[in-house]
């Protein structure tokens, strides 16, 4: 198997040609920035919203024993369940034996991005367990057996033609070209799935320490029905996403839409906080919460990229990132895309397979521009390349940069240096761009700027003197 | 050690590793409360009318219908009209609420939602009629709970949405709504409590914004005026 760098690059390098792909990606986010714009600009002010999030995700990450075992506490005084999961392996086998004990024949669930990380979806099926993706975006990668695009709009990538083709194939439904028609068949698809479901899981988008509610936000519908209608409503959630107090979603619930899908608040913010009470008329008889470690204590203990911790998976980096806009979620190759999936994976998933993601930026500094909880992802992308060279360098480009350092700390041999390439130009203009080129890694893509007629010592020395 | 306490022992160790390099710039005041976040969201009119107004036209481009009645016959009258409009066969609304009340000269199928109806009957109605307990002006939204909203499924299943609230239930922001949430209900809160803004939707085909995604296609919010306790009475928030 080709290793994750090298399949990144080929895979960015094939979407990096398809022009067609690359307009469809950017004119769907065109649309997002103008009503992302707008909605930001409702806010009295944006800039202290933003401050203030971030330090209240600070105040969480740095109590966050103390705020974890107050949401289990109260959780389980209102009668949910609550197991700890250090790694994938421990979330998906509790998953799967309550599964299994509740005999649950069909599982219907809506977004959540921990569960593609832990691939939940494979592991139920291989059990035998029928599993439904309901929310709309979700429900069309898996009819297409594949990942999700982007962590907020996961069929961004796909055009009406080819979802009816796939509505077509896999359920029959007549061929349209009409996005209303198309997402009416999979409503009518889904509702039966809602129904007939024994086990719902669903994701979180926050969890509140004070109350042991979590809170989920939504534009669907699907995430509600998901955890009305099922017997069992299992949630799945990271450690980092709890958040002090009820009350501080008052601010939180519209930055996220903002930042998200530019929306002032989308349609649902749906907080749960048990199984349905005794009182209650409807609603699962048990909640079962799973918190997820996986690699988030590793990136806690890193003080210097422990803010990536404040992330509320919006999405905004993603959409204002280059790379991002003309490779496209899946080159990535992994759950989390964009400038925050190329900071976080290499502490969920090693350093060194992992660190080519933060060699594929411009360091243009849009995403922590944009990021509604401060982090400081461009530096962090830097730091990244930092320590993966500090871990295990390579010994070819120490000499190389040893050289370079030889060289440009002895002025007259700089000099001389700068003469010498400038008579090798001609020679290398007659290879430019084949592979014999010995710049070919630089020009197979791009231009080599030639050498300017004068230095710029040449033009001091001339003014000087 | 179990899982629990591994982790727990790693986010310990991992915090006694020194404090973020990248703190946010303003650590104070955190616990200060909905004073403290209100100039920054978005605005809301000081004025009971200004926030009616405020709901009003955030109803409109949500594409929530919001309707305002005098009382609570005229609130039957609007039932009756909207059930002649879209040709309800049935209702189904929570058992021992004031909803009943509403709808008794209303000529429509009624189904009074408790613990025994089936998921699969409540499909099948043609609209869901549920109270609440709050509107909020800055956003267009109707909160409600297990408790006003006849549990998690009478508000999301049927594919038409009637809340009916009254003018004291209009509250002016977000803050203000959690505010009431923790007055009424804390520590004992319902179990699922939801902010709903606007009918059902989604934009994942294309970024084409489609209703009715997987819940209600359509969401009418009936305002009745009299009813309830004195607008005046109404928490107004703190000057900013």
């Amino acid at each position: 198997m080709a290793s994750s760098a090298s399949q990144f690059n080929a895979d960015a390098t094939r979407m990096v040609g398809d022009l067609g792909h690359r307009q469809m990606v950017q004119q769907s986010l065109s649309g997002y920035q103008k009503a992302r714009s707008s909605n930001a600009g409702r806010f009295q002010d944006w800039e202290s919203a933003r401050s203030r999030a971030a330090a209240t995700k600070d105040e969480a990450i740095r109590h966050l024993d103390r705020y974890l075992e107050q949401f289990e506490e109260k959780l389980i005084a209102r009668g949910a369940k609550v197991f700890w999961a250090n790694d994938a392996t421990e979330a998906r086998s509790y998953i799967l034996d309550l599964a299994r004990a509740k005999q649950a024949k069909a599982i219907v669930k809506s977004k959540t991005m921990v569960s593609e990380e832990i691939h939940l979806n494979e592991a139920l099926e291989k059990a035998g367990f029928h599993v439904v993706e309901s929310d709309l975006g979700e429900f069309i990668v898996q009819l297409r057996h594949e990942a999700p695009y982007h962590i907020v709009f996961p069929a961004m990538h796909l055009t009406r033609g080819q979802i009816s083709d796939l509505f077509q194939q896999k359920l029959g439904a007549e061929a349209t070209s009409d996005p209303e028609a198309l997402t009416m068949t999979a409503r009518r698809t889904l509702r039966q799935a809602y129904i007939a479901a024994d086990m719902g899981i669903t994701g979180a988008n926050f969890a509140v320490a004070e109350t042991g509610m979590i809170s989920i936000t939504e534009n669907e519908g699907n995430a509600r029905l998901t955890s009305a209608l099922p017997k069992t409503h299992v949630v799945l959630l990271g450690i980092e996403k709890i958040l002090p107090r009820l009350a501080d979603l008052s601010f939180f619930l519209p930055m996220l839409a903002t930042a998200g899908t530019g929306q002032q608040l989308t349609c649902y913010n749906s907080m749960v906080g048990g199984p349905r009470s005794a009182e209650e008329i409807d609603g699962p008889e048990e909640m079962h919460v799973v918190l997820l470690d996986n690699g988030r204590t590793r990136l806690l203990a890193d003080a210097e990229q422990r803010d990536a911790l404040r992330c509320i998976r919006c999405g905004a980096c993603l959409n204002v990132c280059p790379i991002f806009r003309n490779v496209g979620g899946h080159a990535y190759g992994t759950t989390y895309q964009g400038p925050i999936g190329s900071v976080i994976t290499p502490h969920l998933r090693g350093l060194q397979s992992w660190q080519h993601l933060s060699q594929a930026s411009s360091l243009c500094g849009a995403c922590t521009e944009t990021c509604p909880v401060k982090i400081d992802l461009h530096h962090h992308l830097l730091q990244n390349r930092r320590n993966a060279v500090a871990e295990k360098a390579s010994p070819f480009q120490q000499l190389g940069f040893r050289a370079f350092a030889f060289v440009v700390n002895r002025p007259g041999l700089f000099a001389f240096a700068v003469r010498a390439m400038k008579c090798f130009s001609p020679l290398q203009r007659l290879f430019n761009a084949t592979p014999a080129d010995p710049a070919w890694p630089w020009t197979k893509s791009r231009e080599l700027p030639s050498f300017a007629r004068k230095s710029f010592r040449d033009l001091w020395k001339q003014r000087t003197s | 050690m179990n899982a629990r306490d591994s982790i727990l022992a790693r986010v310990r160790e991992a915090l006694r590793g020194g404090s973020s390099s990248h703190p946010a710039e303003s650590e104070t005041q955190l616990a200060d409360g909905p004073r403290e976040v209100r100039p920054f969201l978005p605005k809301v009119p000081d004025d009971f009318a200004g926030q009616v107004a405020l709901f009003a036209e955030r109803s409109e481009s949500l594409k929530t219908e919001f309707l305002s009645c005098a009382d609570e016959a005229a609130a039957s009258a609007q039932l009756q009209l909207l059930s002649d409009r879209e040709g309800w066969e049935s209702v189904a609304f929570p058992a021992d609420s004031e909803i009943r009340g509403l709808l008794t000269g209303v000529s429509v199928g009624k189904l009074e939602v408790s613990r025994s109806t089936v998921k699969t009957d409540l499909e099948k109605v043609s609209a869901g009629i549920t109270g609440c307990d709050a509107l909020i002006a800055q956003t267009g939204s109707v909160l409600l709970t297990a408790k006003s909203g006849g549990g998690r499924a009478l508000s999301v299943l049927p594919v038409h949405h009637v809340v009916v609230a009254t003018y004291s239930q209009l509250v002016p922001d977000l803050p203000a709504a959690f505010e009431l949430l923790e007055k009424k209900y804390a520590p004992n809160f319902p179990s699922f409590m939801t902010f709903i803004t606007g009918p059902s939707r989604t934009g994942d085909i294309e970024r084409v914004l489609v209703l009715g995604a997987h819940g209600p296609r359509k969401l009418t919010v009936i305002l009745v005026e009299s009813a309830g306790t004195n607008p005046s009475s109404i928490e107004q928030p703190p000057p900013s």
